[in-house]
């Protein structure tokens, strides 16, 4: 198989893993999507460093482009390329991402370690973030940091 | 200095989320166990991948850009990292978002969910 073969069958297991195996349901949530997009940027940026300085090289014969030039990077984007790493390493990416997502919140799920939960953000990270305590309580200080 | 290029790579990974960690108060790592349980299968997964497309020359490495450490099947100590540290900075990622937000992620028991939001029920 070709890595764009096994780039698409990585995302069709992955997406089978959260919405049928596993049952997580991550793809349909929020927290997901905007943890992923903040991932997407990171991905873009290093991996485009891992390939547009050919510390890793491909085989055209493998992908949707063409081989990694010998001499110079690859084309930053176009002929199967974004951010000069082949598109597969986006599906690649994804299917990465979903895949320890989806066994990180089934284990919490079955009770390995779900809590303590993450955040509060501490104190002087909080502005504008939601960290106070539960609402309805008008004693409270904004931007409580009191959870520990 | 060059040979440690792609692993100069994966530190810029990890000093980009590691603070999520401590400010965010992710307890991510404190949950060693969820971790690995979490991270290894995958990473084990992958690594198959890694070692048939190494086999298969879908893609190489240059030998002056990573350490020279390779492990039996021709993958790289470069990329068997990539697989332990991508993982943690999305787990870290999320868990950072759900620290800020507070939306569900599908580990709360429902009744600490209100309007798609974990209540701030942090005394379990």
């Amino acid at each position: 198989m070709t890595y764009t073969q096994l780039a698409v069958v990585g995302v069709v297991v992955a997406v089978l893993a959260d919405l049928v195996l596993f049952r997580t349901g991550l793809l349909r949530r929020r927290v997901f999507w905007v943890s992923y997009a903040i991932v997407v940027v990171f991905q873009l940026l290093t991996n485009g460093v891992l390939t547009g300085f050919g510390i890793v090289r491909y085989e055209g014969a493998a992908i949707l482009g063409s081989t990694t030039p010998a001499d110079g990077p690859p084309p930053f984007i176009g002929d199967g390329r974004l951010a000069f790493a082949p598109v597969e390493d986006l599906l690649f990416g994804f299917a990465l991402v979903v895949l320890t997502l989806v066994l990180w919140v089934f284990l919490g799920r079955r009770g390995v370690q779900r809590t303590p939960y993450s955040g509060p953000p501490r104190r002087w990270l909080a502005g504008a973030a939601r960290s106070e305590p539960a609402t309805g309580d008008p004693s409270s200080t904004p931007g409580g940091e009191g959870h520990g | 200095m060059a040979h440690l290029s792609y692993l100069a790579v994966l530190a810029f990974c990890l000093v980009g989320t590691l603070w999520l960690e401590v400010l965010l108060r992710t307890r991510v790592l404190t949950r060693l166990r969820r971790l690995l349980l979490a991270v290894v299968p995958v990473a084990m997964l992958f690594i198959c991948w890694d070692l048939y497309a190494i086999n298969a020359r879908h893609w190489t490495f240059d030998p002056d850009l990573v350490t020279g450490i390779v492990f039996p099947g021709g993958i790289p100590l470069d990329e068997v990292l990539f697989f332990l540290v991508i993982p943690l900075a999305a787990i870290l990622t999320l868990e950072a978002v759900r620290a800020v937000q507070r939306w569900q992620v599908g580990d709360e028991p429902d009744e600490e969910i209100v309007d798609g939001v974990r209540i701030q029920g942090d005394r379990r």
